[in-house]
């Protein structure tokens, strides 16, 4: 079998998720070869066949560019599986070349058994086990899934590809950097995170109570900040800050394989949740099922008890 | 202007998930169904640019699925769409996004939208192709994961949610598609005048062997529950001794720890 990896390169860096895709083709035995539109720097620290367009002439972001590069060097490989990273990159690239060869795209994948593929559904409540039915199929990973164990020394054997070069009706302008940090979560020992579960903005007070109570910062699943409740630096999760206090307390977190993302290395996770099945249970050390607001009251009450 | 809105219906999350018959997806007995999150903000991100440029856009908006799908489209007809489209398909579920992208696009095709919004992913079959697989079939400009949007001098400029706060700019002529990410607007509610007035928009019905007959290009053999850790402590009971035992359990796993 042979593998295409698409590598991910941005703001002049390779991203690690490369290396996550090399751990994929070896789990899966597949010979490989990489793709990175990126710098011949960044080519140096990969291994085996690399494929080299310079971000300079191709942009970091320029979908049409891209998807002709991919499918340029997966004819010239006859790769069997184009594979992303289930990033912004490849959430937007990974369907186009799908599209392009009428191949089956499995997106975020968790794992491989018995040559088929592991994903989440249902917001990670469930899991999937989903097969190409095309010959050709386009794979997208979920961060954080593959570890690359072995690595050795990085061996590039780079070519260089290029493809004509037509206009776009898509237009890359550059990067908007992220805001300013009201908190840095990542220093944090103890972070008390609030989720949908607390319902309204109000119940904010009780969950910064708790926090206040254990000197801990309050962090925050994706809804709470998207509703505005609170800043997007307290956001914890794969597009927020990714964290590892000594403890998590989980409030009203259902636990979107997002957030998961950001919390996972936490050392120990308590989760407080309605819903016994949610999907924080599966990484929480203790999951307390109650009701979120008087139960969080009562845990203040206790820890303020001299 | 003439604008596409692609929603779904999916089951309320908090509730607990058995296998069909088949094994190949959920048991729908006694479950609740709602708009898909991400896609509630493409309907909004539509009839904002709509009152934006005065009213002007005509916002048709499609969902595929079986008969109970019409209440997801009179609830964005509710927000502000002005038509609905009912693709009657209720074997919709058994359809991967290739199956999916096809029957939109065959359905979109001789209709020259200018833009469509879709949400960027369900959130119960997650895979996030949909959107995409439209715009390439369409021959349509497409971003992704957008989490502003404007509309000037006839471009829209979005920016797209890449990774650690940062975003990328990004400048698409029209026709386009995009795909919408939570964040991008705060949705309405709709308000009991306009779900009055939902009711008498027009509601159309295909039905989907009309839009052609794609097989799928994935398949799925089994769904299943996710492997539990099963070592975790598991506390249930009266609030303030369950906040005893926890206090507890916490003083002994993290000595050290302030405030206990």
């Amino acid at each position: 079998m042979k593998v295409l990896l698409v590598g991910e390169y941005r703001e002049g860096q390779l991203l690690e998720s490369c290396f996550e895709l090399e751990a994929f083709a070896d789990e899966l035995k597949a010979e490989r070869a990489t793709l990175l539109v990126g710098s011949a720097d960044a080519c140096q620290k990969l291994r085996g066949k690399v494929y080299f367009a310079d971000a300079a002439d191709y942009l970091e972001y320029n979908p049409d560019l891209h998807k002709r590069l991919v499918l340029e060097a997966a004819a010239r490989e006859n790769a069997d599986h184009i594979v992303f990273s289930h990033s912004a990159y490849g959430w937007d690239l990974a369907p186009r070349v799908a599209a392009a060869l009428k191949a089956g795209q499995v997106s975020d994948i968790i794992a491989v058994r018995d040559g088929k593929f592991e994903v989440g559904c249902l917001n990670g409540k469930m899991r999937r086990l989903v097969a190409p039915a095309t010959a050709k199929a386009v794979l997208t990973l979920q961060p954080g899934a593959f570890t690359l164990k072995n690595p050795g020394p990085p061996e590039p054997r780079i070519e260089k590809l290029d493809v004509e070069k037509t206009a776009s009706p898509v237009n890359f302008l550059g990067y908007e950097p992220a805001e300013k940090k009201e908190v840095d979560l990542t220093k944090a020992a103890i972070i008390v995170g609030a989720g949908r579960g607390i319902g309204k903005q109000e119940n904010l007070a009780v969950i910064s109570a708790l926090a206040e109570a254990l000197h801990a910062e309050v962090g925050a699943s994706r809804p709470v900040v998207d509703a505005g409740w609170l800043d997007h630096s307290r956001q914890v999760g794969s597009t927020g800050q990714v964290v590892s206090p000594k403890l998590y307390l989980a409030c009203g977190i259902s636990g979107a394989t997002q957030h998961l993302t950001g919390m996972r290395k936490s050392g120990f996770i308590v989760a407080i949740n309605k819903d016994k099945e949610a999907p924080i249970s599966e990484l929480a050390d203790v999951l307390v099922i109650a009701d979120l607001i008087p139960f969080a009251a009562a845990l203040t009450a206790r820890l303020k008890k001299p | 202007m003439k604008i596409l809105v692609c929603v779904k219906q999916v089951p309320d999350l908090e509730t607990t998930f058995k296998p069909n018959p088949e094994g190949t997806w959920f048991d729908e007995t006694d479950l609740a169904f709602q708009l898909n999150d991400c896609d509630e903000y493409a309907v909004e991100e539509a009839v904002r640019l709509k009152e934006k440029l005065a009213g002007a856009p005509d916002i048709t908006v499609l969902s595929i699925g079986p008969r109970r799908v019409v209440e997801t489209i009179k609830r964005a007809l509710a927000m502000g769409a002005d038509r609905g489209v009912h693709i009657e398909d209720a074997e919709a579920y058994r359809k991967d996004p290739w199956q999916i992208a096809s029957l939109i696009a065959n359905f979109a095709r001789e209709k020259k939208f200018d833009l469509i919004f879709t949400g960027m992913q369900s959130q119960d079959r997650g895979s996030g192709q949909v959107g995409v697989l439209a715009a390439e079939l369409l021959g349509l400009a497409c971003a992704t994961t957008i989490v502003a949007f404007e509309f000037t001098g006839g471009l829209c400029r979005v920016r797209r949610e890449l990774a650690g706060g940062v975003k990328g700019v990004v400048e698409l002529k029209l026709p386009a598609l995009l795909t919408c990410q939570s964040g991008l607007n705060v949705p309405r509610y709709p308000t009991l005048p306009n779900i009055m007035k939902a009711r008498k928009k027009e509601l159309l019905t295909v039905g989907a062997e009309t839009l052609g007959k794609e097989g799928p290009a994935v398949v799925t053999e089994k769904f299943y529950p996710p492997a539990r850790k099963g070592a975790g402590v598991v506390l249930e009971g009266e609030a303030a001794e369950t906040a005893d035992k926890l206090a507890g359990i916490l003083r002994e796993k993290i000595p050290g720890l302030r405030g206990l």
